[in-house]
């Protein structure tokens, strides 16, 4: 009962995060929007039993691209001074809402900590499941993403060595 | 009972997390002192201790200042933020075989995420403040934390394998029957060590704050208490840092029988907290893109070698 009470909290969280990531005109603030999103469903991903997805992203998704969303923000928003997306920043009452968000989150993750390991079904699936999953019936969905992977790193090796002949032949 | 020793763990884990924060500010300076050969704070109560609750007076006592220009919400959140995050990593370190918070089989995940959520106090705080050093802090420390998170897991990874668990108290348990995983992981011992140093950005890896370079970096705006909660976040990193490495790698609360196992632990750690300020005492700070070369083209090439053996070793035993 407890636990379909988290789930249902978290849930709605991630939905009125979600909607909100959508329909904020300025980007910092629909990025934190996004970045509660991810936060909570991972909770959602630790109630139904499998805490490595759940931590996976909170790492990978909330705590380095979402970094990175913020760092892109960083150079492209604070360079033009004046204009009518950072005078929207200054308005205290935008954060007003995604704080209480977080505070929920924060208070349930607390208890769950707390409480030992709560989960809405009876099976859990740790970490160790996972791996031996992963590259066991889904090798060939992993060797496709690693694949992936490749051909984005090569892309970006060639565009990073493209510019730098570029660099020394202007010098 | 077992919940109130849950409840006392958690208390005392706060306590002592807050507590050492606050004697590190004096503790840090006085250590500095002795290896600089100059007194240190010396003045206010016996061997200056007192200096740690001047400055915590002072701290609250100061003008708390929220620049007009700043954007106010997220220049109030950015300091809780590492604060919290750091707090949460507490959650999943094993003081003795029963004493921990919880034992989670993500632990050593659970561990990384939180550093790696810590790293939005200093980019929301760079980034709402609203100025252009500061704004500089939080590239930089965008740049340095994302970079060296990535190698940072991945020295882990050969501890995992080896003790088949990310939960620390396995990891401490496998060290009980074979060896500490400082002798059959020293490469990954070295990079964590490295990489926890640019996470937690002390010296020398303080670039997000390079006073010579950026003023103070990330937290230029900042005042009164709203610095002190990005100088508890820094110090309950170090501390954080120091009890992992401590787990991880030096046998956590194993030791002889003839101190209590969580001595052992806060030993450990307090051994390692004295070794982080020595580096920041011999130690300069390098320039930001040799930071960012030495991780990329140094310790990424290391720690992958090292998971490349430690994975051949593990397969051919």
């Amino acid at each position: 009962m407890l636990e379909l009470g988290l789930f249902y909290t978290s849930a709605t969280v991630a939905l009125v995060a979600t909607v909100f990531a959508v329909t904020r005109y300025n980007v910092a603030h629909a990025l934190i929007y996004l970045i509660i999103s991810l936060l909570a469903s991972a909770v959602i991903f630790y109630l139904v039993g499998a805490p490595f997805a759940a931590i996976l992203e909170i790492l990978i998704y909330a705590g380095a691209i979402m970094v990175l969303f913020v760092f892109v923000i960083m150079m492209l928003n604070l360079g033009s001074p004046g204009d009518g997306v950072e005078h929207q920043w200054l308005q205290p009452g935008m954060w007003i809402f995604p704080s209480i968000l977080c505070l929920v989150l924060l208070a349930e993750i607390v208890y769950m900590l707390s409480s030992g390991d709560r989960m809405l079904q009876g099976k859990m699936i740790g970490p160790k499941q996972v791996g031996i999953d992963l590259f066991g019936p889904y090798v060939l969905a992993v060797e496709i993403a690693s694949m992936l992977l490749l051909a984005g790193l090569v892309g970006a090796y060639h565009l990073g060595r493209k510019y730098l002949i570029d660099a020394r032949e202007e010098s | 009972m077992e919940e109130l020793v849950i409840y006392l763990v958690i208390i005392a884990t706060l306590l002592g997390a807050f507590g050492g924060a606050g004697v590190l500010v004096w503790f840090e300076r006085r250590l500095l002192g002795f290896w600089q050969d100059r007194p240190g704070p010396n003045r206010v109560g016996p061997f200056g201790i007192g200096l740690a609750v001047a400055d915590i007076i002072k701290l609250f006592a100061k003008d708390d200042w929220i620049p007009p220009f700043a954007d106010r919400f997220i220049f109030t959140f950015a300091p809780t933020a590492v604060v919290m995050a750091m707090l949460m990593g507490f959650a999943v370190v094993p003081y003795s075989k029963e004493l921990y918070v919880t034992d989670l089989n993500i632990g050593l995940l659970f561990f990384l995420g939180m550093t790696s959520l810590a790293v939005y106090s200093v980019l929301l705080g760079g980034l709402s403040s609203n100025n252009k050093y500061a704004l500089f802090g939080g590239l930089r420390a965008a740049a340095q934390m994302v970079s060296y998170e990535v190698f940072m897991g991945l020295s882990l990874m050969g501890v995992v394998m080896l003790s088949g668990s990310f939960s620390l108290v396995d990891i401490v348990n496998t060290q009980a029957e074979n060896v500490w995983f400082i002798i059959s992981q020293p490469l990954g011992f070295f990079v964590f060590l490295i990489a926890g140093i640019a996470e937690s950005h002390r010296l020398p890896f303080d670039l997000p704050e390079a006073e010579h370079e950026i003023v103070a970096g990330f937290h230029t705006e900042y005042s009164s208490m709203k610095f002190g909660m990005f100088m508890l976040g820094e110090y309950l990193g170090l501390i954080l840092i120091s009890s992992m490495i401590a787990t991880i790698f030096f046998g956590g609360w194993l030791g002889p029988d003839f101190l209590p196992a969580p001595f052992w632990f806060l030993g450990k750690t307090f051994a390692f907290i004295c070794f982080f300020i020595l580096l920041r005492a011999g130690i300069p700070r390098p320039r930001y893109d040799q930071l960012m070369s030495f991780g990329w083209k140094v310790m990424l090439p290391l720690t992958l070698v090292n998971l490349l053996v430690t994975g051949a070793v593990v397969l051919w035993m």
